[in-house]
C-alpha cells in the first residue's frame, strides 16, 4: 500500500520561496498570479496493514513541523 | 566543568565550538549522534552549526530525532545547560526545547557576514557577562535563519525576557529581528549567529568569547 503526505505551510506563515516563484512567473509574462505557496509531497511505500493513524504519527514526529506546517494523508 | 559537543553527519562547526569551550576552561567530550547517553557529569551540551544530515526534509529535523537528542532532551529537562548555534538552534526548535521555527531567509540568499547583534538581556548564564543593549560583532552564516513563531508566542517570549539577542538591522526577515531565544528556565539558548567564530583575535572579533566565559563562571549544578 501507499500513502501520500502533503505538507504545506500553515495559512498566515509567510512563504518566501512561494513569493519568489510568483515574481518569476510575473516576469515570464504570466499575469494574474496572485499567490504561490510551495509545499512538499512525500510518497511512502508501506507494509499492508499500516494505519492512517501510524502515518499521522510519522507526520507529527518527523515529516511535518506542526509549528509552521500542516499536513494531509491519503492512503491508496 | 564538562561540556559535550554533539556531532552529526554534516556538522562543521563542532571543532570550533570545542576550542571555544576549551578556551573558557571546559573539559570537552565529542558525542556522536548514535550515542544514546551523554558522558557522566556533563554540565553543558553544545549543538554545533553545519548541515546535519544534509539539511534534508527540514534543517535540523533528522538530527532532532537522532539517538543522542533523546539524551540531550533529558539533560535539558533535568535542568542542564544547552547551547545551540545556527544548525544547533534549528535542531533545538525541532526537538521543541525552544519555541518557534527557522525558515528560509526572506531574501532567499545564504547570508555569510559579521552582523551587529544586540544583547537583549544579561539575565542568563550565557549572557551574564554582557550589558543590556551591548552591541556585539558576531558572524552569521545561514540560509534558514528567519525566525518565526505565532504572535502569542512572540509576546510571551518578550514578556518573559527570553529574547537573548536581536539583530541590530533586519538581515533575514526574522520576526521582531530575533536572533536568539531561551527556554523558560533560561538554561537552553539557541541563536543563529556564531559566537565560536568570534572567540580569537585571528577571527577578527572576540565578542563571542564572553559567552563561554560567563557560562563557565555562572554554571549552577542541575
Amino acid at each position: 500500500m501507499k500513502a501520500t503526505v502533503h505538507v504545506m505551510l500553515k495559512n498566515g506563515v509567510l512563504d518566501p520561496q512561494g513569493e519568489a516563484v510568483r515574481h518569476a512567473l510575473g516576469s515570464l509574462g504570466f499575469n494574474g498570479v496572485e499567490g504561490v505557496r510551495q509545499g512538499k509531497v512525500i510518497e511512502l511505500d508501506l507494509a499492508d496493514g499500516t494505519s492512517e493513524a501510524d502515518v499521522r504519527q510519522m507526520c507529527e514526529k518527523l515529516l511535518a513541523n506542526t509549528v509552521i506546517e500542516r499536513y494531509t494523508v491519503e492512503l491508496s | 566543568m564538562h561540556a559535550a559537543v554533539t556531532v552529526f553527519p554534516g556538522s562543521n562547526c563542532d571543532r570550533d565550538l570545542k576550542v571555544a569551550f576549551e578556551q573558557a576552561g571546559f573539559k570537552v567530550s565529542m558525542v556522536w549522534h548514535k550515542d544514546t547517553e551523554l558522558p557522566k557529569g556533563v554540565d553543558v551540551v553544545g549543538v554545533p552549526g553545519g548541515f546535519s544530515f544534509g539539511d534534508y526534509l527540514r534543517c535540523g529535523a533528522i538530527a532532532a530525532n537522532a539517538p543522542i537528542c533523546k539524551a540531550l532532551v533529558a539533560h535539558a529537562e533535568r535542568g542542564g545547560y544547552v547551547l545551540g548555534i545556527c544548525n544547533g538552534f534549528q535542531v533545538l526548535t525541532e526537538t521543541r526545547l525552544l519555541p518557534g521555527a527557522l525558515m528560509r531567509n526572506a531574501n532567499l540568499k545564504f547570508i555569510c557576514k559579521p552582523v551587529d547583534l544586540v544583547v537583549e538581556t544579561p539575565e542568563s548564564a550565557f549572557t551574564a557577562g554582557y550589558g543590556r543593549g551591548q552591541v556585539l560583532s558576531i558572524p552569521v552564516a545561514h540560509h534558514d535563519g528567519n525566525y518565526v513563531a505565532d504572535e502569542a508566542t512572540l509576546d510571551r517570549l518578550e514578556g518573559d525576557n527570553r529574547v537573548a539577542f536581536r539583530y541590530a538591522q533586519d538581515i533575514n526577515g526574522a520576526a521582531r529581528r530575533i536572533a536568539g531565544v531561551m527556554s523558560e528556565n533560561r538554561r537552553v539558548l539557541g541563536l543563529m549567529p556564531h559566537p565560536e567564530r568570534a572567540a580569537d583575535p585571528a577571527h577578527g572579533s572576540v565578542d563571542g568569547r564572553q559567552m563561554f566565559a560567563s557560562l563557565a563562571a555562572g554554571l549552577v549544578a542541575a
